[in-house]
């Protein structure tokens, strides 16, 4: 390894975590990030008084996302997972667990997304790294995906015009999450209330799904939320 | 606009000469005015425009589809073979393909007859028709207007013309359509009393229901029945029932939806006409039709049965109809569809529709009853109406064209088989007859199973169910409306058991049983001539196809009852022999001296009744026909004006046209600005693996062609991907970001494809390499500068990169700050020109991008899209993957032997295969640079090559152009092309001989046009 | 349209998610190189096309993207089972052919 090069990693991650290149991706005061769902101003849409309707639909933006990927047999993983983050590795498949802000969804037998508090995530990330031993892979895909959240008494409606999968409360209770097909992309579903869910969609097809959902919804009415 | 209104309907009296004043299930305060064929009517609320148009006395509806003869309203439901309509008010609501039987009346309906060229009264085609009786036999478009074959073009625009299929609109369909999706413990197709007992029973036992129904309102055959359960009439109880399910929260109740179609695993598509009742165009934001995909655990099918007519001579003359149709024209629409009615029954059940009729005030010429010796209920109450009974007796023929005169009648023997008294003819205006019922099996069949036949109810019942399907009532033979509506409470108390749901209270209601006597099994009526010589005899009305032409298709060989069906036409299309199909395949049997059930049945496919191509398109039409996917810079590219290119989903910069500039002048501008000072390209779609774990190492040596094992931190390399045979499908860069971390590009296309291909080797082949892939394509952005200015551009961004010569060199990468923000900076390069590609995170894509344009206007900083980005990488001869390969490309044949590792201790996925004998012989297709003789040429892609353009056909192939551009860096065209033995040819001439007569010189040289020794890049 | 169990999600799941990848159970040589033509053609290229009980790998693509397998009938569509990477099936032609016996 060149001294440049070892000095680079370092430098990054300011921990003792030289196999890995752990990166601050944040950028300081002074530069607005924006959203996979920025250029169409739902901020501004929620402003509409006048909106009226049985589906809404808000973007928690700019959250930490963290893909966690581990083998749920190392001990270490479970314990460092609940040091940190103040929650249980879900372990059964599509579950859930979630302790204020924090939350980790089940997406594989090997694989979790780990959603924080925007700005967190590296900070998370390398605690985690420092907590659990062995093989694991930590990922910071912040800026690659969004939530959506979808709420009303018409959601389920909307839900079933887009995806295959039964979500009738009977076999998608309140907190349970699926990765499944929706309209035409993939999205990580989970439903969050009775009748309120949340969606993590990738950010190049996050407009496609903004078109999509004013499409299915309006035939009940969309309201946007801020 | 639609061409009828009601505004004024009061005022004007409009004859509806068949309607009676009083019963029926319409609303005669409520009049609704349409038109058909160019002319206004008037109906009621509640009518179907077949009992519209039968209320009006119009007789002729649609001439025949080969024969073109005149033809009426035969059915009332589903199974109407003649009376299919072109709807629409407007050229952009055209629908083909409607049954009239099947369309509720609106204000301002507009319909059509499909069938009729020049129009449906008068017809050029019945004088062929007419002409000679066996002009057009089965078989006749195939025998006689296949030769000369080059005539068929002709004949076949006209007679597909004069066959009138109905069209589609020629303007965009102004309405929406859309899917919903639905799972269910129990789906029951059908609302009749078995299908209403079914679901109220599962309903009650707490299961998830849907029960979906044709018609506009539920409760099939009761709607015209004169039947009462339980002390109520049969329509009263149906409403009952209804009320009960709607407060179910998990019952379903669809009306106007058709289930269409049974797939495998019990997955069924209902279609839904949600709107085609209220206007011609569907209310704001309402679909108009709605595709329900439906997953059950169990279907109960209560699809009931069809009756069947009986086949006699000229029996499609208008006038000629089913026995059941008339009764459901009488009693539900309040519509009697003549003056003096023959009917002809096999059946006790048939003698209802004389009933019915005579009860409207109407003659009742005769009842004529096959079977010898009827004796019932029904029976002993038409004679005390003093009904005329001919027993042991046949109509055998029709008298009248474009409407009944008369039915000639004799009497038949026992069987049925031949005709044994001289004949009467009994003036009248209406034939019904009755053959029995034919159960609605259709959707049985659609997963493979085979009806059989069963003696006892003379019809085919379903075959073993292959899914988790029950019946209930007509559709597997059980008749009989107390033991029907116990059918359907059985159905579901074997699927809720099979729930494990707890078995509900469910009291069967009284029922009034009128005894019956058996019914004759006849289908064809005998005539005094043979089948052959007898006048036509029709069996399939839609498709017109006679029991002669099934005579003539057995006499000519065709055994198979499939085979029948393909050479006569029976069953084809929108009809699917839904009246024809038995007394067709009875007609078959009896012919070869078989019985049914030795002949067996054709079996039936998707859709039961016709689909719109809207909704089996839904939502995934216009502007959500496909997935568009966007960069974090997709904004600033359009307003910047620039076209764009698919690649995959995404939507990448093409080329960014200047005002007046073509496609030409704006690559030329780009690439040349790249190579002069510095140019940028978004390249943030670019497939992005992170790739972590301590074999990851080894993992990246399996995967790629070339050596990874010595590859330091902070460094990065090219590889190229082989599938097991050795053949490229992916290529990029891969850097090393920590000992156990590195970061993979992949092609924008091929993204998706590498990701699955390594979880498939490491899921199925190297569990034990500790390594894990997460895609980070849509995390980062990926700007690439390029160009001898790109150095000076990036420095004015970042203080804490040194971004010096031999400290940061070709292929190296560094993180630091640029504009702000944190990023990763590779020095790696697709144009030859100095260049870096910055990574950062997706959400700050768009503020770098423009920080750098802030700072990059000195520098003429050019945004260049995919166009000018191929014509840099083939000034230097670098390859895409997927133009100049194809999957039958090694990286030997692209002169890229450099990037296979010689070395390494795993056999890498390709290496093997690469080997093979024929992926080592000399004369393989090799990619080679192309300079044409002429400076000013460009070669077209795909051009084939050849060495002797004069050589005789079938001239020998060298290989083909697989990428060509203008270089105007150069000022000559560049090409690379896969030419046989290639690479060992240079300076050979060869030769593109064009479409346009053009023959093109070339001179095969190396692919690197630009800068062989690469010194650009290492400035 | 089938209706397939992944053995890692625990539920039935619409066709739609998943991707059909071929033939179960064939593993890559341990010596490529020592391979005939032959051998790595049949290994490449030849696969089973029965009419009946079937061995298939299927990849849940829009799901857990794990790989697994399954037993399904060719004719009927029937899935007799699926089970994970690594596990040989229960249901064969084999046992089906002597439990009808």
């Amino acid at each position: 390894m060149s001294e440049v090069a070892k000095a680079q990693v370092v430098e990054e991650s300011s921990a003792a975590v030289s196999k890995v290149a752990v990166l601050q991706q944040r950028a300081g005061a002074g530069v607005q990030a924006e959203s996979p769902l920025h250029h169409v101003g739902l901020d501004h849409l929620a402003l509409n008084v006048h909106q009226r309707g049985g589906v809404a639909l808000r973007e928690k933006k700019l959250l930490g996302h963290l893909v966690l990927r581990g083998n749920s047999a190392n001990a270490s993983l479970l314990k460092g997972i609940k040091k940190v983050l103040g929650v249980e590795l879900p372990l059964a498949p599509l579950s859930c667990s979630a302790k204020g802000t924090t939350s980790i969804q089940w997406m594989g037998p090997d694989e979790w997304l780990i959603l924080v508090e925007g700005g967190s995530e590296y900070g998370i990330e390398l605690a985690l790294r420092e907590a659990i031993d062995g093989h694991i892979s930590l990922v910071n895909v912040s800026g690659g995906q969004t939530v959506l959240e979808l709420s009303g008494p018409d959601a389920r409606k909307v839900l079933q015009k887009s995806t295959p999968y039964d979500v009738h409360p009977g076999s998608f209770p309140v907190g349970k999450c699926v990765s499944t097909v929706f309209a035409k992309t993939q999205v990580l579903l989970q439903r969050t209330g009775e009748d309120s869910y949340e969606m993590v969609v990738r950010r190049s097809f996050s407009d496609y799904m903004w078109l999509w959902l004013q499409d299915a919804s309006a035939e009940y009415g969309l309201v946007i939320k801020a | 606009m639609s061409t009828v209104s009601s505004k004024k309907s009061a005022s004007r009296k409009v004859a509806q000469s068949n309607r009676l004043t009083r019963g029926g299930r319409i609303n005669r305060n409520k009049p609704l005015k349409f038109s058909y064929n160019g002319k206004t009517y008037e109906g009621f609320e509640g009518d179907t425009l077949a009992s519209a148009l039968l209320a009006n006395g119009v007789d002729i509806i649609g001439r025949s589809f080969k024969y073109s003869r005149p033809r009426g309203i035969f059915a009332a439901g589903a199974e109407e073979p003649n009376a299919i309509m072109q709807l629409g008010a407007t050229e952009a609501t055209q629908i083909p393909n409607v049954r009239a039987t099947q369309q509720e009346l609106f204000d301002g309906l507009v319909s059509n007859s499909v069938n009729g060229w020049p129009n449906a009264d008068t017809d050029l085609m019945s004088y062929i028709g007419k002409a000679g009786g066996k002009m057009m036999p089965p078989g006749f478009y195939y025998k006689t207007f296949m030769y000369p074959e080059s005539m068929w073009m002709t004949y076949e625009k006209y007679i597909r013309k004069a066959a009138g299929l109905g069209r589609a609109p020629a303007e965009w369909d102004p309405d929406t359509y859309d899917k919903m999706n639905h799972h269910c413990d129990v789906l029951v197709v059908g609302a009749g009393p078995a299908g209403l007992m079914a679901a109220l029973t599962a309903a009650r036992a707490g299961a998830r229901v849907i029960i979906a129904d044709e018609q506009q309102e539920f409760g099939g055959s009761l709607l015209h029945s004169a039947d009462t359960i339980g002390g109520l009439p049969a329509a009263e109880w149906v409403k009952g029932i209804v009320t009960e399910l709607q407060r179910y929260e998990d019952v379903l109740l669809l009306s106007r939806a058709t289930v269409n179609g049974y797939h495998d695993h019990n997955f069924l598509t209902i279609h839904e006409r949600r709107t085609d009742h209220l206007t011609d165009r569907a209310p704001l934001n309402m679909s108009r039709q709605r595709m329900h995909k439906v997953r059950a655990e169990w279907v109960i099918l209560a699809t009931g049965a069809h009756e069947r007519p009986l086949v006699y001579a000229n029996n499609d003359v208008p006038g000629n109809m089913l026995a059941s149709a008339v009764s459901t024209y009488i009693r539900r629409y309040g519509v009697v569809p003549g003056n003096k009615l023959v009917l002809m029954t096999t059946n006790d059940d048939a003698y209802q529709t004389a009933l019915d009729w005579k009860l409207a005030g109407r003659d009742v010429v005769a009842i004529v009853d096959t079977r010898a010796n009827p004796t019932g209920a029904l029976i002993e109450e038409a004679r005390k109406l003093g009904i005329r009974l001919i027993p042991g007796s046949a109509v055998i023929d029709v008298e009248g064209g474009k409407r009944v005169h008369g039915a000639v009648c004799c009497s038949i023997d026992a069987t049925g088989s031949k005709v044994t008294s001289g004949k009467e003819v009994l003036t009248c205006d209406t034939i019904a007859s009755s053959g029995g019922w034919s159960p609605v099996v259709h959707l049985s069949c659609h997963t493979g199973s085979r009806p059989v036949w069963n003696d006892e109810i003379i019809g085919f019942v379903p075959g073993a169910a292959k899914e988790q399907r029950l019946c209930a009532g007509a559709v597997h033979g059980v008749y009989g409306l107390g033991k029907v509506l116990e059918d359907g409470v059985n159905a579901a108390q074997q699927a809720v058991a099979a729930l494990k749901l707890n078995q509900p209270e469910v009291e069967l209601p009284s029922t009034f049983e009128p005894v019956k006597s058996p019914a004759m099994a006849l289908f064809y009526v005998p005539h005094v001539k043979p089948v052959s010589r007898a006048p036509k005899q029709f069996v399939d009305l839609q498709n017109d196809v006679t029991a002669g032409g099934i005579a003539l298709a057995t006499r000519e060989g065709f055994e198979s009852i499939e085979h029948v069906k393909r050479y006569t036409a029976m069953g084809f299309g929108t009809d699917q022999g839904k009246l024809g199909n038995i007394n067709g395949m009875a007609i078959a049997a009896m012919t070869m001296g078989k019985t049914i059930a030795e002949t067996g049945t054709t079996i039936f496919r998707p859709n039961y009744t016709p689909v719109t191509f809207g909704a089996v398109a839904g939502r995934d039409a216009g502007h959500l026909f496909d997935v568009k996917r966007f960069t974090a810079m997709h904004k600033w590219h359009v307003e910047q004006g620039a076209e764009f290119e698919d690649v995959g989903q995404w939507k990448r910069p093409w080329y960014y046209p200047k005002a007046g500039e073509s496609m030409h002048d704006a690559v030329n501008r780009e690439s040349k600005a790249v190579r002069d000072s510095v140019g940028i390209l978004d390249a943030s779609t670019l497939g992005k693996i992170d790739i972590q774990g301590p074999g990851a190492r080894e993992f990246l040596n399996r995967i790629y062609t070339n050596a990874w094992a010595k590859l330091d931190v902070g460094k990065c390399r090219y590889g190229l991907m082989c599938h097991e045979d050795g053949m490229v499908f992916d290529d990029g860069v891969t850097s090393c970001l920590g000992d156990n971390h590195f970061l993979m590009t992949t092609t924008t296309g091929g993204a998706a494809g590498v990701m699955e291909w390594l979880e498939l080797w490491h899921q199925t082949e190297w569990p034990e390499l500790e390594v894990y892939f997460t895609s980070v394509t849509d995390h980062w952005s990926t700007l690439t500068i390029s160009g001898p200015n790109s150095r000076k551009l990036l420095a004015e961004l970042t203080s804490d990169i040194d971004l010096d010569k031999d400290t940061f060199k070709f292929m190296d990468w560094r993180a630091g700050t640029v504009a702000g923000v944190p990023a990763r900076v590779f020095r790696i390069s697709f144009t030859g020109e100095l260049s870096y590609e910055i990574n950062v995170q997706a959400n700050y894509g768009l503020h770098v991008w423009e920080k750098l344009f802030e700072h990059g206007a000195k520098y003429n900083l050019t945004p260049y899209g995919t166009e000018t980005m191929h014509v840099l990488r083939a000034e230097k001869g670098f390859i895409i993957v997927g133009q100049d390969t194809d999957g039958s490309v090694t990286p030997f044949d692209l002169n890229m032997g450099w990037a296979v590792g010689k070395n390494k201790p795993f056999s890498f996925l390709g290496q093997r295969g690469m080997q093979r004998e024929d992926c080592v012989r000399d004369n393989r297709k090799q990619l080679v640079g192309l300079k044409c003789s002429d400076s000013s040429v460009v070669l077209p892609e795909g051009a084939q090559l050849v060495d002797n353009p004069k050589h005789p056909v079938p001239v020998p192939m060298l290989g083909h152009v697989t990428s060509s551009y203008y270089s105007p860096n150069l000022g000559h065209g560049v090409a690379m092309a896969l030419i046989k033995g290639g690479l060992s040819r240079m300076g050979d001439k060869v030769y593109a001989p064009l479409r346009d007569g053009r023959v093109i010189e070339a001179e095969i040289c190396s692919s690197v046009f630009l800068d062989p020794k690469g010194e650009r890049q290492n400035v | 349209m089938l209706h397939i169990y992944c053995p890692y999600c625990g539920e039935n799941r619409d066709q739609d998610e998943f991707k059909a990848k071929g033939e179960a159970h064939i593993s890559r040589p341990l010596d490529p190189m020592g391979c005939t033509d032959q051998q790595w053609g049949d290994y490449m290229f030849f696969r089973k096309n029965p009419r009946g009980v079937h061995h298939e790998m299927w990849y849940h693509v829009a799901g857990c993207r794990k790989f697994f397998n399954m037993t399904r009938d060719t004719v009927t569509y029937r899935i007799y089972e699926t089970y994970k990477m690594g596990e040989q099936p229960s249901v064969t032609a084999e046992s089906l052919a002597g439990g009808q016996s």
